[in-house]
């Protein structure tokens, strides 16, 4: 409708028109500042003071005009730009100019992430002159790089096969408590104390467990897997956000086995394949002739969490192009054809929830070796939540972009703690670390609004990129890109 | 065929050669979703070599007796028989490993994956042992996938799709194709493109057909015997041509009946 009045009415109309739109942009824009004024008086305009020991009212006149103005001139601009009755709609359907750059930096896009991921410690160390000054760098590079191998875990059952799982976090704490409990426990290192010498489950305790933990934490998705064969969509969400919480629940209050809510502390830590990170002759340093630093461990530690992830991309690209993997994405798109083609689709469900919750379980036993502690709080379902926002704003089934979405959600909230500079904006009792919470969430609506299925939603880009055929998620159903 | 349900004399000689032992037996059926029979004893038989069409109106229960033989909804009464074994109680995917292959209704690709993979997921249950040159056979029936082989299932037309859905089934190497409405919302030309393609198929490699239909002229004209279902009953069977002359088919299925 708008085009064609735009296109047909003559230019002297059109000009009224623009004027008219002018002053109707202004006019709802003040309405919309005078409702903001309404609502944020009473919310940002009082504030409770202590005077003299009492309970007082103090006014904040000046934050509440910024907000109220903010609100106005967004509103504004809203309405002059992108709400303008003017303005022609966008009635191309192509490649947009984000799809023509992906095209174009597509093939380089990943040898680049891993260069830098692979180089990433010695850029940190180089840059900010030193291993001790980098640790915070490289603390939050593992931490990506678990979100990272989380994600890609996660993605197999929810990406992949289809399976909304809330409850993935379980199968993280199943790796954690499987590394600490036998890790820390005597009759183990008793066992292998009498067999191999004094050190040995000290020492080769983490690189031991990393199998048992992956393969315990499949087991246990299997178990999960059963009950909830005949569930799909909504129902399969709450069955397993269940289980993620009844996991919780047990390392709680199950005090004699787990520690309940105190956890399990001074787990052994990471060796370098059966070299402690320690000072003295056997150490890693006086083994390789270097000074001792405490940060080899934390930079070892950096390039296991590397490669474990890495595992993780590479055992579900490969596993995509077997039948099992087709199998996974056929379940995903219909159950029914599936059967109707010969699928065993209770296999391929198993199989599913079994693969992804091994590499939860194997990030978990990293988790444990690094933190060197565990308890049920690292385990709560805003962890699951966490990682399934990575995958959905990544593009399900996408590796680049759940490793994206990785980065800059953990990397943004972090990023969010040093806003300081927005004290010199709101003054100084402002506290943009209070913030963070509502930032974070403003910019997962905002990638939802632009980018709905997705930050990379070419699930497959080698089909296009031969081809030159773009064809973007944008073609199939919402919500199925 | 049972006596009492059948209104027509029983069926003529069918025009393929027949060995004693029907292919698919399927014996008095019954199917309900909840408390509702939706079949109500159904007998029907297909022999090796033939086309065999089951029509009916909407609600008849055409769709229902198709996914009840893959056992989905499983019959509360009667015995489905395929090539002499009681498939009536066997999960389903086990009924397609047997080598029945099924287009089922509402053709049922996989949206968002390739041409080439839905391809090969029909090829899961032959172990892709003759995956190439059941592929080739697939692209010289229906060139147009040849075309669209790296393209989503879901941005195909709905021909396109329904080839695709056929050439699925195919890739199995079945012994028995079971097609739900192929003709579904398609143009007339492409129905006749792919009414062709299962004629071909039939004649060439002796490939037997089970055809559930609501376009009942090509249908008959294509078929072999036929099947008339009403209510969850077979009303009327025989060669495909007789029933084609018969007035009560032509009333209701052919020249705008109540129905």
């Amino acid at each position: 409708m708008a085009v064609q009045t735009a296109e047909t009415a003559p230019s002297a109309a059109q000009a009224a028109d623009a004027g008219s739109a002018v002053a109707h942009a202004f006019k709802d824009a003040f309405v919309t500042g005078l409702i903001a004024l309404g609502l944020l008086g009473p919310l940002i305009g009082f504030e409770t003071i202590i005077i003299d020991g009492a309970l007082g009212l103090g006014y904040r006149p000046s934050l509440l005009a910024i907000m109220v103005g903010i609100i106005f001139a967004g509103r504004l601009l809203l309405n002059l730009t992108i709400w303008s009755p003017n303005r022609r709609p966008r009635t191309r359907t192509g490649p947009t100019v984000f799809d023509r750059a992906g095209v174009a930096v597509g093939p380089v896009v990943k040898p680049a992430l891993l260069a830098f991921a692979a180089t990433f410690p010695f850029i940190a160390s180089y840059t900010l002159g030193g291993w001790n000054e980098s640790r915070y760098l490289i603390d939050l590079g593992i931490l990506i790089l678990t979100y990272v191998m989380l994600g890609w875990g996660l993605n197999i059952v929810v990406g992949l096969a289809g399976l909304l799982d809330l409850g993935y976090v379980a199968f993280y704490a199943v790796g954690a408590y499987t590394y600490a409990l036998l890790a820390t426990s005597a009759p183990v290192n008793g066992f292998f104390a009498g067999l191999l010498g004094e050190t040995f489950w000290a020492n080769w305790a983490f690189w031991i467990c990393l199998p048992v933990a992956g393969l315990f934490a499949g087991l246990w998705g299997m178990i999960l897997g059963f009950p909830v064969l005949r569930l799909r969509g909504d129902y399969l969400a709450i069955v397993t956000l269940a289980f993620g919480e009844i996991i919780r629940l047990v390392l709680i209050n199950w005090v004699d086995f787990t520690g309940g809510g105190a956890g399990i502390a001074s787990i052994p830590r990471a060796t370098f394949f059966g070299v402690p990170f320690t000072r003295d002759e056997n150490g890693f340093a006086a083994l390789f002739g270097l000074e001792f630093n405490p940060m080899h461990r934390i930079v070892f530690l950096y390039f296991v969490i590397l490669a474990l992830a890495l595992i993780t991309a590479f055992a579900t690209v490969r596993l995509r192009k077997l039948p099992v993997g087709r199998a996974w994405e056929a379940l995903r798109e219909d159950e029914i054809a599936c059967r109707s083609l010969g699928i065993n689709t209770t296999n391929v469900k198993l199989s599913a929830f079994a693969t992804g919750a091994m590499f939860g379980g194997f990030a978990g036993c990293f988790f444990a070796v690094r933190a060197g502690f565990v308890s049920p709080e690292s385990f709560t379902f805003d962890v699951s939540a966490m990682i399934l926002a990575i995958v959905v704003l990544g593009g399900m089934g996408s590796q680049v972009g759940v490793a994206v979405a990785a980065a800059v959600m953990m990397g943004g909230m972090e990023m969010l703690r040093n806003l300081g500079f927005l004290k010199q904006v709101f003054g100084n009792d402002f506290d943009p670390s209070l913030y963070r919470m509502l930032i974070f969430g403003f910019a997962m609506v905002a990638i939802m609004v632009w980018k709905p299925r997705g930050l990379v939603s070419t699930r497959d880009p080698t089909i296009f990129l031969k081809e030159r055929k773009a064809v973007s998620g944008d073609l199939v159903k919402e919500g199925h890109g | 065929m049972s006596d009492t349900l059948t209104v027509t004399p029983p069926a003529t000689a069918p025009l393929a050669p027949r060995s004693d032992e029907p292919m698919l037996s399927v014996r008095g059926v019954k199917t309900f979703y909840g408390n509702i029979m939706a079949l109500k004893g159904v007998d029907v038989d297909v022999y090796k070599g033939e086309i065999v069409t089951l029509i009916g109106s909407n609600g008849a229960g055409k769709s229902t007796l198709m996914m009840t033989i893959f056992g989905q909804p499983r019959p509360r009464e009667g015995t489905i028989v395929y090539e002499g074994r009681d498939i009536t109680k066997v999960p389903t995917h086990e009924i397609a490993q047997l080598k029945i292959a099924q287009s089922p209704e509402g053709r049922r690709i996989f949206p968002r994956m390739t041409v080439f993979e839905n391809l090969q997921m029909g090829a899961a249950v032959d172990g892709f042992a003759h995956f190439d040159e059941d592929l080739q056979k697939v692209f010289t029936l229906f060139p147009r996938l040849k075309e669209r082989i790296t393209q989503r299932g879901g941005t195909l037309s709905g021909g396109e799709q329904q080839m695709l859905a056929i050439g699925r089934a195919l890739m199995s190497r079945p012994r028995l194709l079971m097609l739900d409405e192929p003709s579904l919302g398609l143009a007339p030309l492409i129905v006749r493109q792919i009414f062709d393609a299962i004629r071909e198929l039939n004649r060439t490699e002796g490939l037997t057909v089970f055809l559930v239909e609501q376009n009942a002229f090509h249908a008959l004209k294509l078929a072999h015997r036929g099947y008339v279902l009403v209510n969850g009953l077979v009303t009327l069977s025989g060669q495909g041509k007789e029933l084609l002359e018969r007035p009560e088919v032509r009333a209701a299925y052919l020249e705008g009946g109540a129905h």
